[in-house]
C-alpha cells in the first residue's frame, strides 16, 4: 500500500474520505414538472433523459407492490389506473383535507378522513396505501436523485431545492422532511423567484430594480428585488401558494363538465370523469396558448362529448385568475413604496407565463415587455445549480432573501400579535415577553400563526407549543421570554425561558400540518430507499466536519504558538492528533467524537499558555505606548 | 478607547484574540455577535444624518462574510455562529436604514434615563389634534386628485420632520427629537392610509 511510504509531520496528511467530486445539484420541485440541473466549475447543466427531455413530470404511479413510477411513464398512466397515479402533489404539501380543491363537488384525489387530535396533515389512499404528500414528493426527488447520479455517475446526496416564495413554514417544513426522506441534506430552500433572479442576473449582467412573475402550476410569486454586483437583495414578495396554471385546467375542466353533464343530464360526476377533464383541459390550454381554436372529445366509460373552445372564451374563463395575478403584483409594489415604471425588468418564471393573456397582463401593468429569453420552465433550476455549487464551493454572490408572511401568536379573544412582519429580511429573530394569568400557573400554551388577518381562524395555523416546567409565581410574575427565530431557509424555530428564575421552558411542538417525529422516524425506517443509512452517514459526515474544524484549529495553533510546547508535549498532541486522523478514515463516528475530546484534553494546557501570553503580549503593549505618550508629554 | 486591546479566547482554537475581530486571526473561525450597538456593528458613529447607500455596501460587506450561505458546508457551531452574527446584522441594517426607525432607536440609546416611557405617549396635544385632522381630511377624499394632494403635503412634512429630527439631535436635544419621532410615527401611518386608500380607489 501507498500510504505505508507516506511520510508526514503529525497532523498534517489530508483527510480522506474528502470526495470533492461529488457535486451537489438544484432542484426546482414543481407542482406539474420538476428539474435537476448542477453546476461544475461555472459550467451548467440541466440534467435530460435519454431522449434529451430536461421536464420530470411531477406524477408518480404507484405499483400493487408499492414501488413507485415518476414522470413521463406516469403522466401516461394517470388516465388507464387513475386510482394509483397522483399529480399536483405539491399543492397538498403542509395542507390539510379543507384545504384540497374540488370540482364539480369531486375531488380529484382520494383523502383519507384526519383522525381527531392529530395533525391535520392531508393523507391519500393510492394504491391501497395510505400516503403523505411528503412520502409521495419523496418519491418525486429520489427519482431527480437517481436521474443526477445517473447523469452524473457519481453518488448525489446533497441539494438546493426550490419553494415558492409564497410557501408558508408548514409547507416548507413538508419539503424539507420530503427531502430527507429521499435521502438529500437540503444544503438550502431557496424562493423559486430568488434562484430565478440570479439565473437571470448572472447571466445578463441585470443591475437595478427588477421584478420576477412566477407563475407556476399551482402556484404564484411576485417578488422585488434589486441586484447590484453580485448581490441579490429581495425587498418585497407576495404570491398566493394556490393559484396556478392548474387554475386554468380547472376552469377549462369545468366549463367541459358543465356542457357534458347538460348533454348527458347526469348530476354525479365520478373521480375518474373528473381525472380525464382536468386532463383534458391542460390539454386544450396548451393548445390554446398557440392555437386559436381547437375540439375535444370525452371519453369515460362509454359516455362520448365533444367540446368547442377558442381563445376567446379561454381568456374569459381563465380572466379572474390572472386579475389576481395583477391584484397581488400591485399590492406588493405598493407595500415596498415603488411604482411600476421604478421596475427596470420583469421577468418570468414558470411555464404558465406561457400563456398570451398572461404576458399582455404583465406587460400591461408594467408597462414594458417581459422578459423570457431563458427558458421559465428551467430558469429555477438554473438558479437552485448556481447557489448548491455556491454553497458547497463559494462564491461572492450574495442572496438576501426575506419572511413571505408575517408570523404571529395567538392573543385574547382569537386575535393575532404579529411579532415578524412580512417582508423582514432572513435570518431574523425576535423575542416576545408573556406573564402567567394564574398563581402557581406552571405551564402555558402558545398557538403559532402565519399570515396577515387580524382572526387566528383567518390565517394558517403552524404549531401549538406547551410551554412547561415555569417555577410556580404569583399570577404576573413571570416573565416569559419566548424567542422566535427565522433561519436563512425560511424555517421557524421557538425557544422559550423564565427570565426571573433563568429556567429554560421545554417546548413541545405540535405541528398542525407536519409529521411529528416518530411519524417521520418511522417513514424513514420503512423506506425503501434506504434513508436510514443515509441518515448514519450524514452523522458521519458531520462527525467529520467537526473533526476536522478541530484539527484547523490545532495546526493554526500550532504555527502560532508553537515555542510554548516542549518536545514531549508537541509529541503528545501530535498523538492525539495522528489518533483523530485514523478515526476520520474509519466508519465509526463516536470514535471520531473521542478523539476530537481526547485532542481537545491533550491541549487544555496549551490553550492556557496561550491566553497567558496573549494577555502579557497586550499589556507589554499598553505599557510602551504609555512610555511614548509620556515621552511626548515631556 | 482601550476595547479594542481587550482580549478574549477563540471558542475553537482556545488561543487569544481581540475581541471585536469577527473571525480568529490565528485559526480563522467565525466568532459570535458582540452585543454592541447597531451603529458600532456596522462600524460608524452614532448619527442622525446616515447615507444610506453608505450603509448598503457596509451591510451587504458584512453579511458577504457573515451570511449562513458561507458556511454551508462547516461545522454546526460555525453555521450556529454565522447565523447569529447575520441576524444581529439584519437587526441593525433594517433598523439603521429607516428614518423613523432610527430615530426611534436613537432615541432610546441615548435617552434611555431621561425618556423612561419612551416616545409612544403623547403628552403633546398639538400633535393629537393635527393627526386628527388629517384623519378626517383622508376620510373625506373621495377622488384621485384629492388623495395625491393629501399625499404630496404629507411628504412634505415627512422632509420637514425629518429635517428637524436631525438638527435635534445633531444639538443632544433628545425630548425634542422623542416629539418628532412621535409625529414622524402618526405622519408615516398617515403614509400608509393614503396607499391604502389609493389602492381601493384603484381596485
Amino acid at each position: 500500500m501507498a500510504t505505508l511510504l507516506q511520510i508526514h509531520e503529525p497532523g498534517e496528511t489530508p483527510a480522506p474520505h474528502q470526495d470533492d467530486k461529488k457535486a451537489a445539484v438544484g432542484i426546482d420541485l414543481g407542482t406539474t414538472n420538476s428539474v435537476v440541473a448542477v453546476s461544475v466549475d461555472g459550467a451548467l447543466e440541466v440534467l435530460t433523459d435519454d431522449d434529451g427531455q430536461a421536464l420530470v413530470p411531477s406524477v408518480v404511479a404507484y405499483a400493487p407492490d408499492g414501488s413507485a413510477i415518476v414522470g413521463e411513464l406516469a403522466k401516461r398512466l394517470l388516465l388507464s389506473r387513475p386510482d394509483s397515479v397522483v399529480s399536483s402533489i405539491k399543492r397538498l404539501m403542509g395542507r390539510g383535507a379543507a384545504d384540497v380543491k374540488s370540482l364539480g363537488g369531486q375531488l380529484p384525489f382520494d383523502i383519507e378522513p384526519a383522525q381527531e387530535g392529530g395533525s391535520q396533515l392531508v393523507r391519500l389512499n393510492v394504491a391501497g396505501r395510505k400516503l403523505t404528500p411528503i412520502e409521495i414528493s419523496a418519491d418525486i426527488l429520489h427519482a431527480l436523485r437517481e436521474r443526477a447520479e445517473g447523469r452524473l455517475g457519481a453518488r448525489v446526496d446533497r441539494a438546493v431545492i426550490t419553494v415558492p416564495a409564497y410557501f408558508d413554514d408548514a409547507q416548507r417544513v413538508a419539503t424539507k422532511d420530503a427531502a430527507k426522506l429521499a435521502g438529500l441534506e437540503v444544503l438550502r430552500l431557496v424562493n423559486e423567484p430568488t434562484a430565478a433572479a440570479l439565473a437571470y442576473g448572472l447571466d445578463k449582467e441585470a443591475e437595478g430594480l427588477y421584478a420576477v412573475y412566477d407563475l407556476g402550476g399551482g402556484t404564484f410569486d411576485i417578488s422585488l428585488l434589486r441586484m447590484e454586483k453580485g448581490v441579490f437583495q429581495v425587498l418585497a414578495t407576495g404570491g398566493d401558494a394556490a393559484l396556478g396554471g392548474d387554475d386554468f385546467d380547472h376552469a377549462v375542466a369545468d366549463h367541459f363538465l358543465k356542457q357534458r353533464q347538460a348533454e348527458l343530464g347526469e348530476t354525479e360526476l365520478s373521480t375518474s370523469e373528473v381525472k380525464m377533464a382536468l386532463m383534458t383541459g391542460r390539454v386544450a390550454k396548451e393548445c390554446l396558448t398557440l392555437e386559436n381554436d381547437g375540439q375535444w372529445v370525452l371519453t369515460v366509460g362509454d359516455k362520448v362529448t365533444h367540446h368547442k373552445l377558442d381563445r376567446v372564451t379561454f381568456d374569459d374563463l381563465i380572466r379572474p385568475e390572472v386579475k389576481r395575478t395583477i391584484k397581488i403584483c400591485h399590492e406588493v409594489l405598493t407595500e415596498a413604496g415603488y411604482d411600476p415604471m421604478d421596475v427596470k425588468g420583469v421577468v418570468l418564471v414558470g411555464g404558465s407565463t406561457r400563456v398570451p393573456q398572461v404576458r399582455a397582463a404583465v406587460a400591461g401593468f408594467f408597462g414594458s415587455e417581459p422578459l423570457a429569453d431563458i427558458d421559465p420552465d428551467q430558469v429555477v433550476a438554473v438558479g437552485a445549480a448556481l447557489q448548491a455549487e455556491a454553497l458547497t464551493v463559494g462564491s461572492d454572490t450574495l442572496l438576501l432573501d426575506v419572511t413571505p408572511l408575517s408570523l404571529g401568536l395567538e392573543t385574547m379573544g382569537g386575535l393575532v400579535e404579529k411579532v415578524i412582519p412580512r417582508n423582514t429580511p432572513i435570518p431574523v429573530a425576535k423575542a416576545q415577553e408573556f406573564t402567567t394569568f394564574q398563581d402557581g400557573q406552571t405551564a402555558m400554551a402558545i398557538h403559532v400563526v402565519q399570515g396577515e388577518r387580524e382572526m387566528v381562524d383567518q390565517n394558517r395555523s403552524l404549531a401549538r407549543f406547551t410551554l412547561r416546567g415555569i417555577p410556580p409565581m404569583a399570577a404576573g410574575a413571570a416573565h416569559i421570554r419566548v424567542t422566535f427565530q427565522v433561519d436563512a431557509d425560511g424555517l421557524l424555530t421557538v425557544a422559550a425561558s423564565e427570565a426571573t428564575s433563568g429556567v429554560e421552558a421545554q417546548v413541545e411542538v405540535k405541528p398542525s400540518y407536519g409529521l411529528s417525529d416518530e411519524e417521520m422516524s418511522t417513514m424513514l425506517r420503512d423506506s425503501l430507499m434506504h434513508a436510514q443509512d443515509d441518515m448514519e452517514l450524514r452523522l458521519l459526515t458531520e462527525a467529520r466536519v467537526e473533526a476536522e474544524r478541530a484539527m484547523l484549529a490545532v495546526r493554526s495553533a500550532l504555527q502560532a504558538d508553537c515555542s510554548l510546547l516542549s518536545m514531549q508535549e508537541r509529541e503528545v498532541i501530535g498523538e492525539e492528533m495522528d489518533k483523530v486522523i485514523d478515526a476520520i478514515r474509519g466508519q465509526d463516528r463516536d470514535a471520531i467524537n473521542a478523539a476530537v475530546e481526547n485532542l481537545d484534553a491533550a491541549t487544555r494546557t496549551f490553550a492556557e499558555r496561550r491566553m497567558d501570553k496573549g494577555i502579557r503580549d497586550a499589556l507589554t503593549g499598553v505599557s510602551v505606548d504609555a512610555l511614548k505618550v509620556g515621552e511626548g508629554d515631556a | 478607547m482601550n476595547d479594542a486591546n481587550t482580549l478574549k479566547s477563540c471558542w475553537s482554537c482556545k488561543g487569544p484574540m481581540p475581541a471585536e475581530e469577527l473571525f480568529c486571526p490565528t485559526c480563522g473561525a467565525v466568532q459570535g455577535p458582540l452585543p454592541v450597538n447597531h451603529f458600532r456593528r456596522l462600524g460608524i458613529a452614532v448619527s442622525f444624518d446616515l447615507d444610506v447607500p453608505a450603509l448598503d455596501r457596509l451591510y451587504f460587506d458584512l453579511q458577504r462574510r457573515l451570511h449562513p450561505d458561507r458556511f454551508a458546508t462547516r461545522a454546526p457551531k460555525e453555521k450556529a455562529l454565522s447565523q447569529q452574527q447575520a441576524t444581529a446584522l439584519n437587526d441593525a441594517y433594517e433598523t439603521l436604514k429607516d428614518p423613523l426607525k432610527r430615530a426611534d432607536y436613537m432615541v432610546h440609546i441615548l435617552g434611555v434615563e431621561v425618556l423612561p416611557e419612551g416616545c409612544t405617549l403623547v403628552k403633546d396635544q398639538k400633535i393629537l389634534i393635527e393627526a386628527m385632522e388629517m384623519r378626517e381630511k383622508l376620510a373625506a377624499a373621495d377622488t384621485m386628485e384629492q388623495l395625491n394632494v393629501i399625499q404630496r403635503e404629507t411628504k412634505a412634512e415627512i422632509q420637514d420632520v425629518l429635517s428637524a429630527l436631525s438638527l435635534a439631535f445633531q444639538g443632544h436635544d433628545i425630548p425634542g427629537a422623542c416629539e418628532l419621532t412621535t409625529r414622524l410615527k402618526y405622519l408615516d401611518k398617515m403614509m400608509g392610509e393614503v396607499r391604502h386608500a389609493r389602492a381601493r380607489m384603484l381596485a
